[in-house]
């Protein structure tokens, strides 16, 4: 039991990579996939962010009061693959807006259709 | 100036006038710009390769901070050797982009394809040259993100799902690198390349740092397209103007491959990969199910591009097969084919952009009698098929050799046997190319399409023929390419 509850956080990691995960491979429609896909990249910044939690520790500001510290590079790094993640749903989502343009629809098959007919 | 600042200048100058590109957006001028960003990379580049040849490693750090709290640049011969490629390609591919991106791309999105191709080489020089991982891990983004959108710019509303289609599975790829370098971080406390490879041997044998190893290759392979993780390429070459796909085609690869490099024997180290983990079997076998597979694909295919972008999967099993052999000569013939094939197949999708400036399409029944009206694209196209293929005075022959070579010494006759059976197979397919362009007369033309039909401009000609003439001068001297890789893949095995 102490195994499960002790690492909470790595268990809902681990559920949200999967959800993501699924839905980007198992979802037909290109919008839904992106949002997978951010779900999935999520769950890895929270993977991060737990990696560097220590119990009892502080924001790494020097004071006598504190033996225990934080690592702030976690963060900083996740900070960075954010930025990465915001420009990949971005560009995801202007894609997506372009393909509707051109095929007039959102649903892989139906795009996939199009394209085997000409 | 001392040279070492060079490698950061190298790249930093691209993204600095990335968005200069965006203000300028006359795009005659964008090309000038553009055209002496790309050559003079390629001259920094070559001073940095020269340099390192004669005095070893070059460190920089960034902002001062020494490593491994900074982030530093390093540049040993392998990465020096791999920005030479990525600074050619990106300058030939660029002085031939001129005309023909004019043709495939619309007018009033010309100067963003510039903007993209300069970020990209942004993130192809990033990747090379950084000595720190999680910054990799950006310019990979950087690079990838660039080139969805330099995909997406093809004229073809196939060219966006392709765009898509590569933006989704990148990203996976890329995610699960960052999973990977999470895992190293929390064993070791570290990012840097350097610093990683002293502390990984003690923690060899924990489940973390096998996780961290399986997700940064499977991470690595879904962006250079190993087999069978190759889904994206087909389209992504196929509907891209030819200029990205020669650009794409011949350097991204081969910069992913070079990570892949990095993380196996530089970072984990050869020893624990291969001999404790054997992770050379799966690469062994997934580089033979890629050249057959690809190369057989390669044969039904009816559009060119389509055909090359198979082809370059069943490349990318050779190199792959190289590393696999875990030999001086098997990693020698993966590294030098980086080269070699960087440059056949830009060449041969330069082809394909003559061809297609000239016949609006480069599907193989519109292409019939074309050898009539282009012989000197055609003559170019034949000789870098022929070093596709692997026949000697080309380029394509010596990584044929010395990837046989490597078999021998293994005394795996067998797959000497399947290394020339994928020979044949591309002795098939540009064969098909070939009769139809050369051999085949159209139907009759109306007399106005006719006009059309003629040589491609010297703009295009000259930068193709500089190509052509590198695969046939690189396959009769061999001494700097090979010399080159040999030193790498002895420093990569550790034996110097």
């Amino acid at each position: 039991m102490d195994y499960i509850l002790g690492q909470y956080n790595y268990w809902v990691v681990i559920v949200l990579m999967m959800m993501g995960f699924y839905i980007v491979i198992a979802h037909n429609n290109l919008v839904q996939k992106l949002i997978g896909l951010n779900i999935f990249q999520v769950s890895v910044f929270i993977l991060y962010i737990s990696l560097s939690y220590l119990k009892g520790g502080t924001a790494p500001i020097y004071s006598e009061a504190y033996t225990a510290y934080t690592s702030p590079l976690p963060h900083v790094l996740i900070l960075t693959a954010i930025v990465v993640g915001i420009a990949t749903t971005a560009l995801g989502l202007a894609l997506v807006v372009r393909i509707h343009k051109a095929y007039g629809s959102i649903e892989e098959d139906q795009i996939h259709k199009m394209d085997q007919d000409t | 100036m001392s040279t070492s600042h060079l490698l950061i200048l190298q790249v930093v100058i691209p993204l600095i006038v990335a968005p200069l590109c965006i203000l300028i957006r006359k795009q005659s001028l964008v090309w000038y710009v553009v055209l002496a960003v790309s050559w003079g990379t390629l001259y920094s580049a070559y001073r940095l390769l020269i340099r390192v040849l004669a005095d070893g490693e070059i460190v920089y750090f960034l902002g001062g901070w020494a490593a491994p709290w900074g982030i530093e640049y390093r540049l040993d011969i392998l990465n020096a050797f791999v920005l030479m490629i990525v600074a050619s390609i990106g300058a030939i591919v660029i002085t031939f982009a001129k005309c023909s991106i004019i043709k495939e791309v619309s007018e009033d999105r010309v100067y963003l394809f510039y903007t993209a191709y300069l970020l990209n080489l942004t993130g192809l020089y990033g990747v090379v040259v950084t000595g720190d991982v999680f910054n990799l891990f950006v310019f990979i983004e950087i690079s990838s993100l660039s080139s969805y959108a330099m995909i997406s710019l093809g004229r073809e509303r196939q060219a966006l799902m392709a765009a898509y289609r590569y933006l989704i599975l990148g990203t996976i790829g890329a995610t699960f690198f960052l999973i990977g370098i999470g895992f190293l971080y929390a064993m070791t406390g570290t990012l840097n390349i350097a610093d990683l490879r002293v502390r990984i041997p003690d923690l060899e044998n924990t489940r973390t740092i096998i996780t961290a190893l399986a997700f940064l290759t499977v991470g690595i392979s879904l962006k250079f397209a190993l087999f069978p993780l190759h889904g994206w390429l087909p389209n992504a070459y196929t509907y891209a103007p030819s200029v990205v796909s020669a650009f794409l085609a011949s350097t991204t690869t081969k910069v992913f491959i070079y990570v892949l490099l990095r993380i196996l024997f530089t970072i984990f180290g050869a020893t624990f990969v291969f001999d404790v983990l054997t992770l050379d079997r799966i690469f062994l076998v997934s580089a033979l199910l890629a050249i057959f597979s690809g190369s057989i694909a390669a044969i039904y295919q009816t559009n060119v591009k389509r055909m090359l972008a198979w082809s370059s999967i069943a490349q990318i099993g050779y190199m792959i097969l190289g590393i696999s052999l875990v030999s001086v000569t098997g990693l020698l013939a993966g590294i030098v084919h980086l080269f070699n094939h960087a440059i056949m197949k830009a060449a041969l999708f330069m082809c394909m952009g003559c061809i297609f400036y000239r016949f609006n399409s480069v599907k193989l029944e519109d292409l019939k009698g074309v050898g009539r009206y282009m012989p000197w694209t055609m003559a170019a196209f034949i000789i870098a098929g022929l070093s596709l293929i692997g026949i000697p005075l080309t380029v394509g022959f010596i990584s044929k050799w010395y990837l046989i070579m490597a078999a021998l010494e293994r005394d795996w006759w067998w797959l000497a046997f399947a290394i020339l059976a994928g020979s044949l197979l591309a002795v098939v397919y540009i064969w098909r190319v070939v009769e139809v362009t050369c051999f085949q007369t159209a139907a009759d033309q109306p007399e106005d399409k006719k006009i059309r039909m003629k040589e491609a401009p010297l703009s295009m000609l000259i930068p193709l023929w500089i190509l052509i003439i590198a695969n046939i001068y690189f396959g009769v001297n061999t001494e700097l390419t090979v010399d080159v890789a040999r030193q790498s893949a002895e420093w990569l095995l550790g034996m110097k």
